[in-house]
């Protein structure tokens, strides 16, 4: 494997982390085309994703090659948190995901913005676009939540199984200079908010699951990222080289 | 910030930043670069040679890189051999450096232009509640349909009057 695919140095394994966050969430985002509930909300998602692919193509390209980063590197090479590979099941589960992971990205870049080139332009820019991913998110936690039984028992559902991948969110990464004990009090009050809100109950228990050794930053992922890979890489590896 | 770099170029590179400035945004054909505001800077650096700095709407904004080749293919035709397009991020780009005219020119192809988010943006003191205007008909009372539409920057709504469906250049 080139050089390119292993970057080091704490500023790129930094932009690196976060460039995988957005670049495998657009991933499952994209995998909503032409099966969401409704049209306009196919739409949103694949808005949604391509915000997400800029933002991943920025990072990457901090850290070394975008293509050789995403479509040359093994499943342990990825330094994504797991939450954003959880597959995307019924669309309660995508907005529970939606609303974890936006709230915490938002708040994350707001952080950055106010730090070190070259992170900070990404950051400054993509906070204005994340805040209205979390609005799209919130909407929807309080239409499903507060809706009929069956979306509200979906959406509670939801909620407490991705709980337990919330957890990484906060931990540390290297070459961030982030208040993470603010950001994970901010956003366990935004979020607690609007699952009151929307009528559900905010869940409770670890925030990690018992076998998540280090998680995602660290190269440990779950099962179903494997099969995520393979679709996004196989044409690429397939194909080395071509071009339109 | 723009109209400080304009204030500094030579008479070449006010020329190639009108040329530049002209290019249609290939997703808004209605709207030029620089009444957009994603122009952002035309350097000339040597004889033949300009230096041109662009910024995206949006992170993800798949329009850049044809607006890129735009450029150069208008800057090229006009004399000039060696055309860097450079893409900044920094500062962010806004919707409040849309010109007025570019807004008026939006709202002229039946989207709603985005409302000022700073104090005497476009040229005036307007209050945030602004409310969004149907393009077609010009009533206040329209209704949101979805937060995304046709392009990442467009809201989809709905007039309440002439129940005509249109888009919004939503507020970022």
């Amino acid at each position: 494997m080139s050089t390119a695919a292993r970057p080091d140095g704490p500023g790129t394994m930094a932009a690196l982390a976060l460039g995988d966050d957005a670049l495998i969430l657009a991933q499952r985002l994209g995998e909503w085309a032409g099966h969401a509930p409704e049209l306009e909300e196919e739409v949103a998602l694949a808005n949604i994703a391509l915000d997400l692919l800029g933002q991943a193509r920025t990072l990457l390209t901090l850290s070394g090659d975008e293509d050789e980063l995403a479509f040359r590197r093994e499943e342990r090479d990825f330094r994504n948190v797991q939450l954003v590979e959880q597959p995307n099941g019924d669309f309660a589960h995508t907005i529970a995901r939606q609303l974890y992971f936006s709230t915490y990205q938002e708040l994350l870049y707001g952080q950055l913005a106010g730090g070190t080139e070259p992170l900070s332009a990404l950051a400054a820019k993509a906070v204005k676009e994340c805040a209205y991913h979390r609005d799209h998110a919130e909407q929807w936690t309080l239409r499903l939540g507060d809706g009929t039984e069956e979306s509200h028992r979906r959406m509670q559902t939801a909620l407490d199984a991705l709980w337990r991948y919330t957890g990484e969110l906060f931990r540390p990464v290297e070459g961030l200079d982030v208040a993470w004990d603010t950001l994970e009090d901010t956003w366990r009050a935004s979020v607690t908010g609007i699952v009151t809100q929307a009528t559900l109950t905010p869940p409770e228990g670890p925030q990690a699951a018992p076998w998540a050794a280090g998680a995602g930053r660290q190269g440990v992922h779950t099962e179903p990222f494997g099969r995520l890979l393979a679709e996004m890489q196989h044409l690429h590896r397939s194909h080395p080289g071509a071009s339109w | 910030m723009v109209t400080g770099t304009r204030a500094d170029m030579t008479a070449l590179e006010a020329e190639l930043w009108e040329l530049a400035g002209s290019v249609p945004d290939p997703e808004l054909p209605q709207v030029g670069l620089a009444e957009l505001g994603v122009l952002r800077a035309v350097h000339v650096t040597g004889p033949g040679r300009v230096e041109v700095e662009l910024t995206p709407t949006y992170t993800g904004c798949p329009a850049v890189e044809t607006m890129a080749a735009d450029v150069e293919r208008v800057l090229h035709a006009r004399g000039m051999p060696e055309v860097a397009v450079r893409t900044v991020l920094a500062p962010a780009w806004s919707t409040d450096d849309i010109t007025a005219e570019g807004r008026r020119k939006l709202a002229e192809a039946g989207i709603a232009p985005p409302r000022p988010l700073r104090d005497g943006a476009a040229g005036g003191a307007v209050p945030l509640t602004l409310a969004i205007r149907c393009p077609h008909c010009g009533s206040a009372d329209t209704a949101l349909l979805s937060r995304f539409s046709s392009t990442a920057c467009k809201a989809l709504r709905r007039c309440t009057s002439c129940l005509e469906p249109f888009d919004h250049f939503k507020e970022l």
